[in-house]
């Protein structure tokens, strides 16, 4: 591991020297040097204010870096500088508070009508709801009926069992299920939270707005090329803050349309997956994957949780005790706690598995099955 | 013991010795140097959990430690730099200097001295401890939103309130002491505009903490009863509202940013005059500027929380009050400026740091302006931009300014001039590290790393490469500095009384060391 930091520190270094002395393009630098346009009007609008604020400060601090040094320069003792006694002066105070007064003022101008354009989410299209949840997003199609959760696809072992493992180019920022958006249409989001504070953040966007427990911010955004926006919670939310990421697909209006019917035919084969008996081969192998998206961050992939803060599966009372109370825990949660009430969450199918997957995994041999059917009896 | 009761009976000698002489000390100058030694621990144990951070962050995966880990480290960091390091090295700094400044032969309220310092020991091991509990030390970061500091924090949470609240009764304690010896114990003759502005600075900050202390008590007692109690104050299903929290803790934060800073102000503003061997230029209007800073202060305190759902009307009130802000803290930088300017400057180690206040508080002064321009924000607010902006307040500005008036008092305080030559290294070493350390990390911001994240995705990777090998480099910076106090603690060349060529002001007309009790007759001020 020591070699490998050695190594990237070395390349590291040379590319810092390269681009120092060249003043030139090395990817990995230069790339990540200022906010990114994005690509929305929004977005550009909120880059070109940034750019202009950022402008003026270049300005007014190398005025005023420029006096100072030529001050240090000049006005030296070695120099045989002897000093004014001049220590006040209204007329130059007065100066130097208008200045910077009249400055802001004229700053104050374009912040406002971006700020009031940003927030104007008037007669949207259409609207979808955003939920944060400890460490997933769940996305509601208001107007279309569908709804799916979004979790983290970034292998564990690629950053938790083998850090040097070799990561790929969209590490930490790729998503089982995207959020689809069509182009050309005002899309207004309900950003709302299930447990703790998150903030839903798409740099490309221009914003980020705060999923709050209890309560629903609005915000909109409208892309006018089809593409794939990459982004991530950006408030801090408990220990798997940084393994939220979003994922945005924006499509033509026809690919939005498929994507929507092809929506509409996964629920219904969902269902019907719940009507049939399953094995305990395929609820094991189901569960195990509902589990390492569901589970795996909080009780931990060996089924300890982690002492003091989550409790372990394995060998607690509740996997290996009777299964309408394990059913009842899994489905309506434990207020107070971190444990969140699945029932809402997942389906039959993906209940039934995950929990017998629980009470025959880590240790626990209880043999028995749940079947989606007992789910839905439970309901 | 026996040498405590010798004192009682002679009164004009020098300080007891033993153990006893610093838990029972009264005396000024040995308060300030236990808040001195307090907080550069503090700084050291809190340095350390930034170097857990920025191994961690080295490179993306996970190395070092765990999420969770990971989060309580950038918490108690957090923590224990604000209130165990900066704010009881700003009152070890009031201790030492304010009597010896306005000729009063010790603080107003001895005996409560001598507790608002011991209760921080206490408060501190308490805040520390919660690093081997059941569960781990509070993982919420230093501003603990709830609902993740209630409902789904670690247990260890409620003996991180109590250590809130004990180290607000001793910010409360210290702030008392500090407006009672300046209104009651000034020299004949040292009228409130004669006072030093290091003196004005505490003053006013010492308005703010009595003010704002007892809101973050509000708080977490708030916390504690919604935790332990069944009351819903920041829970949404029981009819209260988190945000709530974000505005009671940032009616106290936003006041304790210049709680930190406005002390650095007064040091800088004594150190420039001397080594420029000229009058502070503007010394009223540099007086009205801290002022009005503080006022202002209380007003813009939702700038923090500008993605939180905000009408848009409180968001343009709160971004124009907010900008407003530069104008007072411009003034001051064009009042430092015009001091050195045609001065006669030369540029030992105190100014050297003072210097590099100037430069680098001004970058964390403009990119605060930015962040306060509303639309813009949404951008970069909770990114790393924001972690670069407060460190360059923070370390370069509060700690740099810290740093400056240890050199500058030094020899006043120990006899011995500290070493000019390591004094200088010390100096460039931390100046271009710091630098390196957080310069990239506007950079990180900008293109959207968000803070206290352990991983991060793979175009970040460079620039948090350099901000770690800044930051190590950093650390060990102040290794070296602890060095180089106990050298000059322990010898150096005889300090003469005035110590600077350039210095005026009472502290300067007592012999270097300060003998163990100054000005017991009042000097006269003209």
């Amino acid at each position: 591991m020591f070699a490998n930091i050695l190594r990237r520190t070395l390349c590291s270094l040379w590319g810092a020297l390269v681009l120092l002395g060249t003043g030139n393009a090395v990817a990995g630098f230069s790339d990540t040097l200022n906010l990114r346009q994005g690509a929305t009007d929004i977005s550009h609008r909120v880059y070109n204010l940034h750019m202009l604020i950022l402008g003026i400060c270049v300005v007014v601090c190398a005025a005023v870096f420029a006096v100072l040094i030529y001050s240090l320069m000049t006005h030296r003792k070695s120099k045989g500088a002897v000093p004014a006694t001049f220590h006040e002066s209204t007329t130059v105070e007065i100066i130097w508070t208008t200045i910077p007064f009249l400055i802001l003022v004229g700053m104050a101008v374009p912040a406002t009508t971006t700020l009031l354009a940003l927030e104007d989410t008037r007669d949207a299209d259409m609207t979808i709801q955003v939920t944060g949840y400890q460490w997933k997003w769940k996305y509601d199609y208001l107007d279309s009926d569908i709804s799916f959760f979004s979790v983290l696809t970034t292998p564990p072992d690629e950053y938790q069992l083998d850090a040097t493992a070799k990561k790929d180019e969209n590490y930490l920022l790729e998503v089982d299920n995207p959020i689809v958006v069509p182009i050309n249409k005002k899309i207004r989001f309900l950003i709302t939270s299930n447990d703790v504070i998150h903030s839903w953040w798409v740099p490309d966007l221009g914003w980020k707005q705060d999923a709050v427990p209890g309560f629903i911010n609005d915000a909109w955004t409208e892309l006018d090329k089809p593409g794939t926006y990459r982004g991530r919670c950006a408030e801090l939310c408990g220990k798997g803050h940084a393994y939220m990421p979003i994922v945005l697909v924006a499509k033509t209006q026809e690919d939005y349309d498929a994507w929507v019917a092809q929506q509409k035919g996964a629920k219904e084969a969902a269902a019907a997956a719940g009507n049939k008996t399953w094995t305990m081969e395929d609820l094991m192998a189901r569960g195990e994957k509902v589990y390492t998206a569901n589970c795996v961050a909080c009780h931990q992939a060996n089924g300890e949780g982690i002492p003091g803060l989550f409790p372990a599966l394995a060998g607690s009372a509740i996997a290996t005790g009777p299964v309408a109370g394990h059913m009842d825990r899994v489905m309506h949660g434990k207020a107070g706690t971190a444990m969140q009430a699945f029932g809402p969450q997942l389906n039959d199918v993906d209940l039934a598995a995950v929990i017998t997957f629980e009470r025959n995994s880590f240790g626990n041999h209880q043999g028995d099955m749940v079947q989606p059917s007992d789910i839905a009896a439970a309901r | 013991m026996s040498t405590a009761t010798t004192h009682d009976d002679h009164h004009h000698h020098g300080a007891p010795s033993g153990l006893m002489r610093w838990v029972k000390t009264t005396n000024h100058k040995d308060i300030g140097t236990l808040y001195l030694w307090f907080s550069f621990i503090m700084l050291l144990i809190g340095g350390a959990m930034a170097m857990v951070i920025r191994a961690e962050l080295f490179q993306p995966g996970l190395q070092f430690v765990q999420p969770q880990f990971f989060n309580t480290m950038t918490t108690m960091h957090g923590l224990i730099m604000v209130f165990g390091a900066i704010m009881p090295a700003m009152v070890g700094l009031a201790n030492w200097q304010i009597p010896m400044m306005i000729g009063a032969p010790d603080m107003a309220l001895p005996r409560m001295n001598n507790w608002s310092f011991w209760i921080l020991p206490f408060a501190g091991t308490m805040l520390l401890s919660t690093l081997f509990m059941d569960g781990g030390g509070p993982a919420f970061g230093w501003t603990f939103y709830a609902p993740l500091s209630t409902t789904f924090a670690p247990k260890s949470t409620d003996f991180f309130i109590f250590a809130v609240h004990m180290l607000g009764f001793s910010s409360i304690m210290g702030s008392i002491n500090i407006i009672a010896t300046v209104l009651n114990m000034r020299a004949p003759g040292m009228t409130l505009m004669k006072m030093p502005l290091f003196v004005w600075t505490w003053f006013i900050t010492a308005f703010l903490l009595i003010a704002v202390m007892p809101v973050l008590a509000g708080a977490v007692t708030m916390m504690l009863t919604d935790r332990n109690f069944g009351t819903s104050f920041f829970e949404a299903a029981g009819g209260g509202d988190p945000v709530l929290f974000q505005h009671v803790f940032w009616f106290f934060g936003h006041p304790e940013v210049y709680i930190m800073i406005l002390p650095a102000f007064g040091v800088v503003s004594e150190i420039i005059p001397t080594f420029a061997r000229k009058k502070l230029f503007g010394y009223s209007s540099m007086v009205y500027a801290t002022a009005s800073i503080a006022f202002l202060s209380f007003l813009v305190w939702a700038h923090h929380m500008f993605t939180t759902g905000m009408p848009v009307a409180g968001e343009l009130y709160f971004m124009y009050a907010t900008v407003m802000i530069s104008v007072p803290t411009a003034v001051k930088v064009f009042n430092w400026t015009a001091t050195m300017w045609r001065g006669s400057m030369t540029f030992e180690t105190p100014m050297l740091w003072a210097i590099a206040f100037v430069f680098l508080f001004s970058i964390g002064g403009f990119t605060g302006l930015m962040l306060g321009v509303a639309p813009s924000d949404m951008q970069y607010q909770d990114s790393y931009f924001v972690v670069a902006h407060f460190h360059y307040v923070l370390v370069t500005g509060a700690l740099f300014a810290i740093i400056g008036a240890f050199y500058y008092w030094v020899p006043k305080w120990t006899g011995h001039m500290y070493d000019e030559r390591l004094g200088k290294i010390h100096f460039w070493w931390s100046v271009i590290s710091v630098n390196v350390l957080f310069f990239p990390q506007h950079f990180l911001g900008l293109a959207g790393m968000p803070r206290r994240i352990p991983d991060y995705s793979l175009q970040f990777a460079d620039w948090n490469m350099v901000s770690s090998l800044g930051g190590f480099a950093f650390g060990l910076a102040q290794v070296f500095f602890l060095f180089i106090v106990i050298k000059t603690i322990r010898g150096g060349t005889p300090a003469t009384a005035q110590v600077w060529e350039g210095a005026h002001g009472l502290e300067w007309t007592v012999p270097s060391p300060a003998p163990y009790h100054t000005f017991e007759t009042a000097p006269e001020v003209k």
